[in-house]
């Protein structure tokens, strides 16, 4: 009995100090949490918005078809697929046909003349679709482009078409500021930059050619860091972009920028495209403060020169430092009251290198446009996606489109929403 | 029996030591690296170690920060490559900037102990050993490259991948 006592203090002990020895163990990982907490959305008087739905994950860009049905391209595969079509048979505003196709991951999607064009993070897809039914033959499906960097950072092939058979595709460059040494404090800008002729630009393929790469595309425009957001302005036949801004102005060059003109700076800017545009990255930003595009510091930038800023294509628009504009719409739709008509929705998809002040963002603006330039201030549209706490957003707004009707569509990267936004008042 | 007992005792003191109580060293370590963690980490991982999604990973309880004590130093010495990262099929797109030349053994073993003891995560303590042990053949520079590259001129045509 005393034998039997002993043995089994002195299993409890190794046992205990075996669980104790693997404290930090992983077997019993937790999944990384999201945020919790929903939140509503608001818009203006007379705007009704209607939750399609919200479990699709990581739901980038939007595209309607002419009968009504919304594709969403997924960054990361949902039951293996990459794209899903939304079709509402019923009219109560949420689809009751929800179908999944495509194997590749990535942003880019967009409808034109009887195509749905779609893009990896190195290619570009494109299929046949019957406008009146919404169909995709998949079997019709085409590269069209192929071979294009994905280093990571600043991944998305985002799309657009023109009305001349042309696409024209985001190659964000994988780089902050092309430093030496990306990202690393003290580390001096590349001179030139060796990224811009593979990146930091916007690509033009023909629409309708196979297999098309660097070779056979032209680099349309250049000097933007990275272009989530950007849509062919229809009214006055120009391509224009939202750049997402450099980071780390405070955290690399605190003797020049404190901590709140890090947050504030630089500008996210909107770009008027023509071929050849050279918009400045790396070399320059927008200072908001300065109200400047001034010679960044890793180019010799002490906030107040410009240098061969001076040369380089000007910003249009000029919004707060690290919102992310991840979409833009030039809305061409006649349901909404008429100083809405093209116009353009911008998602916000909010900040992050704000911190460790609050982050911003999380909302979509309207600007509005008469004959290609903006002629109003810009306004926030539909705000609300953070939720209780900006510093850990609910949603994050990523897509927009419009239907034939002239309904406003939003999709949220986070959790995967879709919102159709309805304009019922006077 | 007594003898038994005794061993006993000694086990489960052995045994407290593995434990998440923390030795007082400890604790001033935590309040060291918590100053390393906002200088040179929170810009990235943000305020409550949770990360930006898609771009910067969370912190909480990932394998990376409970695991091996040495490869966790590597990464704060050598940095990361975009999307190196996944967790739940998710990549994570940012680099992590080599921060081995910018930190010393001493700032990095506290960042680790805090960020190990902190946004819900419970482990031992990192020290200067362990990260001395993770310098050797780091592949990141010993210094910032401060030196221009030669300027070339820029090619016209565009690189083939």
């Amino acid at each position: 009995m005393n034998r039997l006592k002993c043995f089994s203090i002195l299993s409890a002990c190794i046992i205990s100090m075996a669980g104790s020895a693997t404290a930090s163990d992983t077997s019993n990982l937790v999944k990384p949490r999201t945020a919790a907490a929903d939140a509503v959305i608001t818009l203006p008087a007379g705007f009704s918005s209607i939750k399609m739905l919200g479990n699709l994950g990581r739901a980038r860009h939007i595209a309607v078809a002419p009968n009504g049905d919304v594709f969403v391209k997924l960054d990361k595969l949902k039951d293996g697929k990459g794209i899903y079509q939304l079709h509402d048979s019923n009219g109560d505003g949420k689809p009751d046909q929800v179908t999944g196709f495509g194997k590749y991951k990535g942003t880019g999607i967009a409808i034109k003349n009887g195509f749905l064009y779609a893009s990896s993070n190195t290619e570009v897809f494109r299929y046949k679709m019957d406008p009146k039914t919404g169909k995709v033959n998949e079997a019709s499906v085409q590269k069209i482009v192929t071979g294009l960097w994905d280093k990571q950072q600043h991944e998305s092939k985002s799309l657009t078409l023109d009305n001349e058979g042309n696409i024209y595709v985001n190659i964000g460059a994988p780089s902050n500021d092309c430093q030496v040494q990306d990202r690393v404090k003290g580390s001096p800008g590349q001179d030139p930059c060796p990224l811009l002729d593979s990146a930091g630009g916007i690509w033009q393929f023909k629409a309708d050619k196979l297999n098309q790469t660097y070779a056979t595309g032209t680099r349309y425009a250049t000097g933007l860091r990275n272009v989530v957001g950007l849509d062919w302005n229809n009214e006055v036949n120009d391509l224009y972009v939202m750049q997402h801004g450099r980071d780390m102005l405070f955290q690399f060059y605190p003797e020049m920028y404190d901590q709140k003109a890090g947050a504030e700076n630089p500008a996210e800017e909107m770009f008027r495209i023509k071929k050849g545009s050279d918009c400045g990255w790396p070399y320059c930003y927008f200072d908001n403060d300065k109200n400047a595009k001034l010679l960044n510091p890793e180019y010799g930038g002490d906030r107040s020169k410009a240098g061969r800023c001076e040369e380089k294509t000007k910003s249009i628009l000029q919004f707060p430092g690290h919102l992310a504009p991840n979409g833009l719409l030039f809305y061409t739709g006649s349901k909404f009251p008429a100083k809405y008509k093209n116009g353009a929705f911008i998602a916000f998809h909010g900040s992050w290198n704000r911190s460790p002040e609050p982050q911003a963002g999380y909302y979509v603006v309207f600007v509005p446009f008469k004959d290609g330039i903006p002629s109003g201030k810009w306004e926030i549209f539909a705000d609300g996606f953070a939720g209780a706490d900006i510093n850990r957003a609910a949603y994050k707004p990523c897509g927009l489109a419009q239907d034939a009707e002239g309904s406003l569509y939003i999709s949220d990267d986070s959790k995967g929403t879709i919102w159709k936004i309805n304009y019922n008042g006077k | 029996m007594k003898n038994i007992l005794i061993i006993a005792a000694f086990f489960f003191f052995v045994t407290s030591s593995f434990s998440a109580i923390q030795p007082p060293g400890v604790k001033a370590s935590i309040e060291r690296g918590k100053k390393v963690y906002t200088a040179t980490c929170l810009a990235c991982h943000q305020a409550d170690g949770l990360g930006v999604e898609r771009m910067n990973p969370p912190l909480e309880k990932t394998k990376w920060v409970l695991g091996n004590k040495k490869a966790l130093a590597k990464i704060v010495i050598n940095g990361l490559k975009g999307g190196e990262i996944e967790i739940d099929g998710d990549n994570f797109h940012n680099p992590m900037p080599p921060q081995g030349a910018q930190l010393t053994d001493l700032q990095i073993a506290d960042v680790l102990t805090y960020v190990r003891n902190n946004f819900g995560n419970k482990a031992s303590a990192v020290i200067e050993a362990d990260v001395k042990a993770a310098r050797i053949n780091a592949t990141a520079p010993a210094t910032v490259v401060k030196k221009q590259p030669v300027k070339t001129p820029v090619k016209k045509a565009p690189i083939k991948q």
